[in-house]
């Protein structure tokens, strides 16, 4: 094999992007991004997810070359950028407030890409036309950004950051401005658009909901740290420890000191009396404190003798009326904020507040996680 | 019921009691209006006594000055229908000259003596002061006629058919005398309009270069505020605070301190040449000549309005998110290009408000120039006060007033066709 298909093959089994090793400062004391590893396939789409100040912004936009790594290497397409200028990149970009252009009607800001690329006319009419299509904006090209309502202005910026074909869009908070109705319409439209175009997706958000339903995997940042890199399922359901599982969906806590480890499963004491079983699965040894995470949908209510590996008494502290369910707020071991969800079937036995009533789980359901404080 | 309501439906609109929705409107309103009308009250006096009427009554001097008319009210009527083409005028209107003048004489009353006309003819006649005062001398001594023959007794001067040309036109209110003086024209012997002599035409090389020197400053303003105002638009608060202040720092401080700080730091023995003479640059007899003349007034008049320009262009960087760049270079366009063509054109309002109102501002200005402008450096406004306080020719005052006035609704005009007013950015 000559070097140079050596050097191809590795190249097809390299990551689309790649962080390397990357770690970012702003100002010499702090580090933002501490030390970042990422691997993304071509055509995935992949979320950044986490609180503000996390450092998930500022490693989009390093990837976008707005901002210098301090250490480490980006590659793309499997080669470095780092000393690539962002205009050099050739990636499209959607901004949190869309940075459209206000002084350039619709067609002027999707036409805007294609000039810079000395596109001739005709085919730069054909492609912006194209892309108003895509967005369902066809007829649209001649208002100005302001004339446009904010979901009208979310559709032009998605437009006009892929009508120049990049590989790569990179997507900042974008549908944060919108309202919650409209913001739900996006996700599905932009998840569509992308497995249409196949292109790749680097997505930021806070908004957990809208990474599950938007993301092929997502990784969760918190202190410039990727907490946990996986597909949505494996992140709610499999949290690797607390803050992913605080941070994804809602979760019930439960503190208390490992007493004994059995292959995966450990034996809890709580701190608020009683003692459970749960899966082992970032834990240290006999003795130190844990962090349990549980579902409040894997609550059962009044389980049968048996059925559930834990069972213990809890106090009715507060039912809210949802309609599929029953949102109920309980006192267990010491915790007043555990929530279950009590599906509405037709067999259920009302529930009062303030009665005693027994709560059970699978000790599966139930995560052993580091300690939170 | 429902028959009547759509029958009805062409009518008014009735309140519950009976009256036109629009008329209970205007009563509801009615108070909340009037109490916002009296808030604006002290504003509208203010403005009607210390804008509205000085500036009306500028207007109306520019072209009224009834000084003639004043000294002698029986010649300015008897004047009125003669004809210069038929020479001098008749034996009657002379005697009622020369009564008017003899009485005139003995008037003490402001603005009604034989000085008053003499000087208003002075402007028209350069020299022939003293041809009024000496005829007013001895015109109560003329009993009989003809009256003519002894005028041109007292003055051969009065012989001349276009002198009696100009009495008849200064004895008239209304002239236009003082914008012809205010273009460098004036009406020749025999009535028409002509240029005025080469060596009094001033007033309209001053208004061209009162316009190209606020045009030079504002451009000078420009280049200089807007990277200025784009640093400090950039900026993290803390620092572009601390610098606002520096650029603010001019306004608090009086104008005639920074003038003066001017002076010393142009004038020959001054900081900059004494520098550049320690350096060597220059040789100490070649010191340069940096103020009273143009330069001098370009500096320091640019210094003084920098922060009209730069606080609009501020205002509205301050605006334009940083995104905007990004967005542009994310879609491959070079600094340059995403520069022209998203940024600077949306600086476009604060550009216009800043241009404008340094512009508007230069070419009105008057302490600066006066101060460290010497003989070159001086504007039109200069020349305006000097007739408002030293020669007291304020009707020319006015009139080169007025001209001035126009010349600014012109280029706002001008501006409003290019920019757009509704287009300005202060703040």
């Amino acid at each position: 094999m000559s070097l140079a298909a050596q050097q191809s093959a590795d190249l097809d089994t390299q990551a689309f992007v790649r962080f390397e090793k990357v770690q970012k400062s702003y100002d010499g004391e702090i580090l933002v991004v501490k030390d970042l590893n990422l691997d993304i396939p071509e055509g995935e789409f992949l979320t950044m997810l986490g609180p503000s100040g996390s450092g998930k912004t500022t490693s989009l936009m390093m990837l976008a070359g707005f901002e210098p790594a301090t250490h480490g290497e980006i590659y793309l397409g499997g080669e470095s950028i780092n000393n690539v200028p962002p205009n050099k990149r050739g990636i499209g970009m959607v901004f949190q407030n869309y940075a459209l252009f206000p002084h350039m009607t619709v067609a002027e800001n999707l036409a805007f890409p294609l000039h810079v690329r000395n596109m001739n006319k005709s085919e730069v009419e054909a492609k912006v036309q194209r892309a108003l299509e895509m967005v369902e904006l066809p007829a649209m090209g001649g208002r100005r950004p302001a004339q446009l309502s904010g979901g009208q202005q979310q559709r032009v910026a998605v437009a006009r950051a892929l009508v120049f074909d990049p590989k790569l869009i990179l997507m900042d908070e974008p549908l944060g401005a919108l309202d919650k109705q409209l913001r739900e319409q996006m996700q599905y439209e932009i998840k569509h658009i992308h497995e249409n175009l196949g292109v790749t997706v680097v997505y930021v958000t806070h908004d957990q909901a809208e990474a599950l339903t938007m993301s092929d995997r997502i990784a969760v940042f918190e202190d410039g740290v990727i907490q946990q890199l996986s597909t949505p399922d494996d992140l709610y359901e499999r949290p690797q420890n607390s803050f992913v599982a605080q941070f994804i969906g809602e979760n019930n806590k439960l503190h208390g000191k490992v007493s004994k480890i059995d292959g995966d499963i450990a034996s809890v004491d709580l701190d608020g009396g009683g003692s459970v079983r749960a899966a082992a699965i970032n834990v240290g040894g006999v003795g130190d404190r844990t962090t349990l995470s549980l579902r409040p949908e894997r609550v059962e209510i009044e389980p049968a003798e048996g059925a559930t590996d834990n069972a213990i008494t809890g106090e009715i502290l507060e039912l809210i009326y949802l309609g599929d369910h029953i949102r109920t707020r309980m006192n267990v071991s010491g915790n007043t904020e555990f929530i279950v969800k009590v599906p509405n079937n037709a067999g259920n036995k009302p529930l009062a507040e303030g009665a005693k009533v027994k709560v059970g789980w699978q000790a599966t359901d139930c995560r052993a996680l580091d300690p939170l404080t | 019921m429902t028959d009547a309501t759509i029958s009805n439906a062409d009518a008014p609109l009735l309140a519950a009691d009976g009256t036109p929705l629009k008329e209970k409107l205007a009563l509801t309103t009615r108070r909340m209006k009037m109490r916002a009308f009296l808030l604006t009250v002290p504003l509208v006096l203010f403005l009607i006594l210390s804008f509205v009427l000085p500036i009306g009554q500028m207007l109306y001097r520019s072209f009224h000055n009834p000084a003639g008319s004043n000294v002698m009210p029986n010649f300015a009527k008897a004047i009125k229908g003669w004809d210069a083409e038929q020479g001098t005028p008749g034996d009657d209107i002379i005697k009622i000259f020369v009564t008017d003048m003899a009485a005139a004489r003995k008037n003490r009353e402001v603005g009604k003596t034989i000085g008053n006309l003499a000087t208003r003819v002075n402007y028209e006649i350069p020299g022939s002061r003293s041809l009024f005062t000496k005829t007013a001398r001895r015109a109560g001594k003329i009993t009989e006629g003809p009256y003519f023959d002894a005028l041109v007794k007292i003055d051969k001067r009065w012989d001349n058919p276009n002198l009696w040309r100009t009495l008849q036109r200064v004895t008239e209110d209304y002239t236009l005398s003082f914008y012809l003086a205010a273009t460098d024209r004036k009406y020749d012997e025999t009535g028409s309009i002509v240029l005025a002599d080469e060596l009094y035409r001033i007033y309209l090389p001053i208004l061209w270069k009162t316009i190209w020197m606020s045009a030079l400053i504002t451009a000078l303003c420009f280049i200089i505020a807007y990277p200025v105002s784009y640093l400090l638009s950039t900026l993290p608060l803390r620092t572009s605070n601390l610098l606002m202040i520096l650029v603010l720092l001019p306004f608090w401080t009086s104008l005639l301190v920074r003038t003066s700080a001017w002076i010393a730091m142009l004038q020959k023995s001054g900081i900059i040449n004494n520098v550049l003479v320690y350096l060597q640059i220059i040789a100490d007899e070649s010191r340069i000549q940096m103020i009273y003349n143009i330069t001098g007034t370009v500096i320091a008049m640019v210094h003084i309005l920098l922060p009209f320009m730069i606080l609009p262009l501020y205002s509205v960087m301050k605006t334009i998110p940083p995104s905007f760049m990004r967005a542009a270079r994310s879609m491959g366009a070079s600094n340059t290009y995403a520069f022209t063509k998203v940024y600077f054109p949306q600086t476009i309002p604060g550009i216009a408000a800043g241009t404008l109102l340094v512009f508007i501002l230069a070419i009105g200005y008057y302490i600066t120039p006066a101060l460290v402008g010497g003989s070159d450096g001086l504007l039109i406004s200069n020349l305006i006060a000097d007739h408002i306080k030293k020669t007291l020719n304020w009707s020319l005052g006015a009139a080169l007033g007025t001209i001035l006035l126009v010349v600014v609704m012109v280029f706002y005009w001008i501006y409003n066709k290019l920019v757009g007013v509704d287009n300005l950015k202060f703040g």
